[in-house]
């Protein structure tokens, strides 16, 4: 659906060039809501402005349904971009104007019947739950009726595509979280390809499948969410991960483990999955002349699955707690050492 | 002639030969010369309004990060401005002599001075109409490219509703700049208010005429913003 190859874009600024995309490739498929996770200057909004021309790139080639966008003129790129919705942080809607204008505008543009206008904003309207408001001047909504106006008009010509330029981050966490649930909707009812740039590793937890995350320009890690939440391997990667799933040992504990003289490990385990958990660690705290400290636990629903993360202490003779970790990973967790270093 | 003494004399109250013997003119001649000022206002701040919009809009296009950035014409266009806001009126007036008579074929009577005022008149407001349009947001714009808008849907769909209220305000105190403008016109041979205040008050030593058109001028002035700011706030009710 969209292809971004190599891409590296620059912009000069005036204390020297900004790179803002460093050789970056990303491939998201139909159907799929692929999110970008980065820090704010990672070169994410520039990348998700490739999308529909608003950006160029200096190097590289952006396809959009079978379409490279630099071939295209003006008026092909006018065309393409009516099949590409997108919803913005500050909504960006005309302040003045009511709910049905706004949402009636992108249809306007492309000279759609009035009959169909009113019949299309009726229905994406009633889509976003705002039916009621359609009189209401925008500036009396609040933040999250506003993003819900904004999706609306994102959806009025029935795009393929939808991207959204960190459609949550102006919103208090409930309405995040019923901004998201729409986004839902909207790629499993209406069958729309989401593309999303978010620095809130929530946001990914909660409704993509795939993930990118980015840092200084470049793409340092992609995959399923799963994975990428299961086995983070860039640092910054591992510090997202963080901010939803807390992999720190309390300090407090960091200082028992510390005193401890006999042997031990300390170990970061994730389930994913309905892999059935409590049996392993009870089975471990069963194993005679095994000590097993619970330091830390953590359950995170996504992606219709749960991750589970304990911290565990395995303090006891080398050759118990090695067998002991073999049957962690027998029983399909993903482990890893923590090393407490002072 | 004491309208207390209550005879029949001045029950027959006569408006015109009242005025006249008050302020030494006819009551039809002030009516003509704010007819000149209300006709060299009109058209003036019309035309003016237009050009200035046009140069407004290659001044917000054209600058650095616009539509159409382009550095050739943002400096041509905002150098014009400056140099002719930096020229006093009455200058300018004269300095057009020219091209008055070429395009109106003579220089005196109120068509005739449309030309000094709309030149005069059209770089104000498109200064004050700039700043009208660059607080729209970036955003808004934004959005507008992302929906495939044509440059000119851009203007009249998204800049312009967003802009009004505040572009009103700004034709406001264009206005009130261009009244001043008339009278100096008026002077030179376009007539109106300010050439009757000139020629009929103060050189003829007509003091209650002089004073009757500064009454008229301010509350002229008055009801233009009145009306601006009336006008502004009901489109900016909403937001």
């Amino acid at each position: 659906m969209i292809q971004i190859e190599h891409v590296s874009k620059t912009f000069a600024g005036g204390s020297g060039d900004v790179h803002a995309l460093r050789d970056v490739s990303i491939r998201v498929e139909k159907g799929e809501i692929y999110g970008i996770v980065g820090f704010s200057g990672a070169g994410k909004s520039t990348l998700l402005r490739l999308v529909n021309g608003l950006e160029r790139p200096d190097e590289g080639s952006v396809t959009v349904n079978g379409q490279k966008l630099a071939a295209l003129n003006k008026a092909q790129l006018r065309l393409l971009r009516r099949k590409i919705g997108m919803v913005f942080q500050q909504f960006n809607l005309l302040e003045g104007k009511t709910v049905f204008a706004n949402v009636a505008i992108p249809l306007k543009l492309a000279g759609v019947s009035r009959e169909e206008t009113e019949r299309r904003v009726a229905e994406v309207l009633r889509f976003v739950e705002l039916e009621d408001k359609r009189t209401a001047y925008v500036s009396q909504l609040s933040g999250g009726q506003k993003q819900r106006v904004g999706i609306a008009r994102a959806l009025a010509t029935n795009p393929e595509i939808l991207l959204c330029d960190e459609a949550t981050s102006a919103l208090d966490p409930q309405t995040t979280e019923s901004i998201l649930r729409l986004l839902q909707r909207v790629n499993r009812e209406m069958g729309v390809t989401i593309l999303l740039i978010t620095h809130q590793m929530q946001v990914i937890q909660m409704i993509c499948s795939k993930v990118a995350v980015m840092e200084q320009g470049r793409v340092v890690e992609e995959g399923a969410v799963l994975d990428v939440f299961g086995r983070p391997k860039a640092e910054v990667t591992r510090r997202f991960v963080r901010t939803v799933i807390n992999d720190r040992i309390p300090e407090k504990f960091v200082t028992v483990v510390r005193s401890e003289t006999r042997y031990q490990q300390v170990e970061l385990l994730k389930f994913i999955g309905d892999a059935v958990q409590e049996p392993l660690i009870a089975q471990l705290c069963r194993t005679p002349g095994l000590e097993v400290n619970i330091l830390g636990a953590n359950i995170q629903e996504m992606q219709g699955s749960v991750m589970s993360v304990f911290i565990l202490q395995l303090i006891g003779e080398e050759a118990l707690v090695a067998a002991a970790e073999e049957r962690i990973d027998a029983a399909g967790a993903l482990r890893e050492r923590l090393v407490m270093d002072e | 002639m004491n309208p207390a003494s209550g005879n029949a004399q001045a029950a027959a109250f006569d408006f015109p030969v009242w005025f006249k013997q008050t302020f030494d003119i006819k009551f039809e001649k002030l009516l003509s010369s704010l007819g000149d000022t209300v006709y060299m206002l009109g058209w003036g701040l019309i035309i003016g309004a237009v050009i200035g919009f046009i140069l407004a809009l290659l001044l917000v296009f054209c600058r650095k990060g616009g539509l159409w950035q382009n550095r050739v014409v943002y400096a041509v266009v905002n150098v014009y401005v400056n140099i002719v806001r930096s020229m006093p009126f009455i200058i300018t007036l004269v300095f057009v002599f020219p091209l008055t008579r070429l395009i109106v074929g003579k220089t005196y009577g109120s068509t005739a001075m449309l030309v000094p005022l709309v030149i005069f008149i059209s770089p104000y407001l498109a200064r004050l109409m700039e700043n009208s349009l660059l607080e729209v947001s970036p955003g808004i714009i934004e959005a507008a490219q992302a929906m495939g808008a044509t440059t000119w849907q851009i203007i009249t769909r998204f800049m312009l509703p967003e802009a009004l209220s505040s572009i009103v305000l700004a034709l406001t105190t264009g206005t009130v700049g261009l009244l001043g403008a008339t009278a100096m016109a008026g002077y030179a041979g376009g007539g109106g208010v300010g050439d009757l205040a000139l020629t009929y008050g103060y050189q003829r030593y007509n003091l209650p005429l002089l004073i009757l058109t500064i009454v008229i001028l301010v509350l002229f002035v008055q009801l233009l913003q009145l009306l601006g700011n009336k006008i502004s706030a009901r489109l900016r009710a909403h937001r």
